[in-house]
């Protein structure tokens, strides 16, 4: 029984070449209507590099780095009360584009409270701080790619962009995988916000179905009955190939087309 | 019949915002709530190697420090291997050393810095040797999908002209925007890199 164990966990934890970035997916650098882009995109091509050793390796991180309420931010900055809001549940997958369950990826998030007011010495908007919310957590995803934290959902702010500008209400991602390749940093959204059509940045996404992907979705059968609402969001991040190109990766290739 | 190819697409990414900080840096939003806070020093009084610091700017197109920026690094250790298991060079970890931190930059003056050691040569694809390096990851507000780049070493210029990997830019005067500046500051080592994002010196980013 051991021993079966282990040779699927050394199949799940193989380690190969990541599959080029499909950069269509993504908002480009340049994309003027998000106006802080414009001093902030690089003009010239992006040097494309092979994998090697230092794309196909990222920190490692271990369950004893974290507290055990870094998930609940309901809780991890509580001062004698409960923040203000509709308390949520937020869980899903870290999964690769081989559809493959990424475990022990760092999910870190932050967001605004209720009011749309960020816990942030930068942030001057009227709403005011809640003084029993923080507004940010972790989680390591378990051996299915799977994670799961409590929050209250965040409320929509306005921004300088033009100057009737409003964010939707969203969740900032952070996620750490196995490769440095597959680090990314991206937001939620929450199914039925109007104002999700209306974002420059949301809008800075070249295709409808890349956004629908970063858009939560109300999951009633994970939600706890006369407590708390629910959320579903996966989060893919780039693929591992099969080991087979490995050996180009670290030591001679069986065949060099360099 | 044809096969269907049901592959997933990458999540796109999103601006990391100029609150970045609560999420992945708390103490430079204001605030204490983790235990255990990740930092921009990577090595401790047993890592072995030689003590460096890596200090820089992000300056944006017009000539204007980014001081919202948060920088990523990794790097190997002193013998050149990550500590990662993907890693199979016959070279020892070093078990204080992850190789890993995160910086933010300064709200006045955009600087950030690393407190880490000076990583060795890394094997590259097909066994040829990397100078050492260590690879960076840079977010901000306006930046809408994290910039990759890696940082040489200016003390390095045998190992930097065979380097693979420098070797592709085919512009020599844009490999010079990899080199860190060694410089010394009352008694520390310390490489001086600046990154930016556009303009003539624009730092060589790349697709990973």
């Amino acid at each position: 029984m051991a021993g079966a164990q282990m040779a699927k966990n050394e199949v799940e934890q193989s380690y190969g070449e990541f599959a080029q970035r499909d950069r269509t997916v993504h908002p480009p650098p340049f994309a003027p209507t998000y106006k802080t882009t414009v001093l902030r995109s690089p003009r010239n091509a992006l040097i494309s590099l092979q994998n090697s050793l230092s794309e196909i390796t990222a920190p490692v991180f271990s369950r004893d780095e974290l507290g055990p309420l870094d998930h609940d931010l309901i809780l991890n900055y509580a001062k004698g009360g409960l923040p203000i809001g509709e308390r949520i549940i937020v869980h899903g997958y870290v999964l690769d584009e081989f559809r493959r369950p990424v475990p022990n990826a760092l999910v870190e998030v932050w967001q605004a409270n209720a009011g749309g007011r960020y816990r942030h010495k930068k942030d001057t908007y009227i709403a005011p701080v809640d003084p029993n919310f923080g507004g940010c957590g972790r989680v390591l995803t378990d051996r299915d790619g799977h994670y799961v934290y409590r929050t209250i959902r965040p409320g929509p702010y306005p921004w300088r962009n033009s100057v009737n500008d409003w964010r939707p209400a969203h969740i900032h991602y952070s996620i750490s995988g196995s490769g440095w390749v597959q680090r990314l940093i991206t937001q939620m959204y929450f199914e039925g916000d109007p104002l999700i059509a209306h974002d420059p940045i949301v809008r800075t996404i070249p295709s409808e179905s890349a956004i629908r992907q970063l858009i939560g979705v109300l999951d009633k059968n994970a939600a706890m009955p006369l407590d708390s609402l629910a959320y579903r969001f996966d989060i893919v991040v780039r693929g591992a190939r099969a080991t087979w190109f490995e050996s180009h990766v670290q030591g001679q290739p069986a065949m060099q087309r360099e | 019949m044809v096969s269907e190819l049901d592959y997933l697409k990458e999540s796109a990414s999103q601006t990391a915002g100029p609150y970045v900080h609560i999420g992945l840096a708390p103490h430079a939003a204001g605030f204490d709530i983790f235990e255990n806070n990740f930092s921009h020093v990577l090595a401790t009084a047993e890592t072995k190697g030689e003590r460096i610091t890596i200090e820089g700017r992000v300056i944006d197109g017009s000539g204007t420090p980014v001081r919202d920026v948060l920088v990523e690094l990794w790097q190997a250790n002193a013998a050149g291997k990550y500590n990662h298991p993907a890693d199979r060079q016959r070279k020892p970890v070093d078990p204080t050393f992850r190789g890993w931190g995160r910086a933010c930059s300064d709200f006045e003056s955009g600087i950030f810095t690393f407190d880490t050691i000076k990583p060795g040569i890394v094997e590259g694809r097909g066994g040829r040797s990397m100078a050492p390096h260590v690879n960076l990851w840079i977010v901000a507000r306006g930046i809408n999908i994290g910039l990759n780049t890696r940082m040489y070493f200016s003390d390095e210029t045998a190992a930097n002209a065979a380097d693979p990997v420098l070797n592709l830019i085919e512009w020599e005067v844009r490999r010079n925007t990899l080199i860190g500046q060694r410089e010394e500051r009352s008694g520390k080592r310390i490489y001086r890199f600046d990154i930016h994002l556009q303009g003539p010196q624009e730092t060589v980013f790349f697709d990973v």
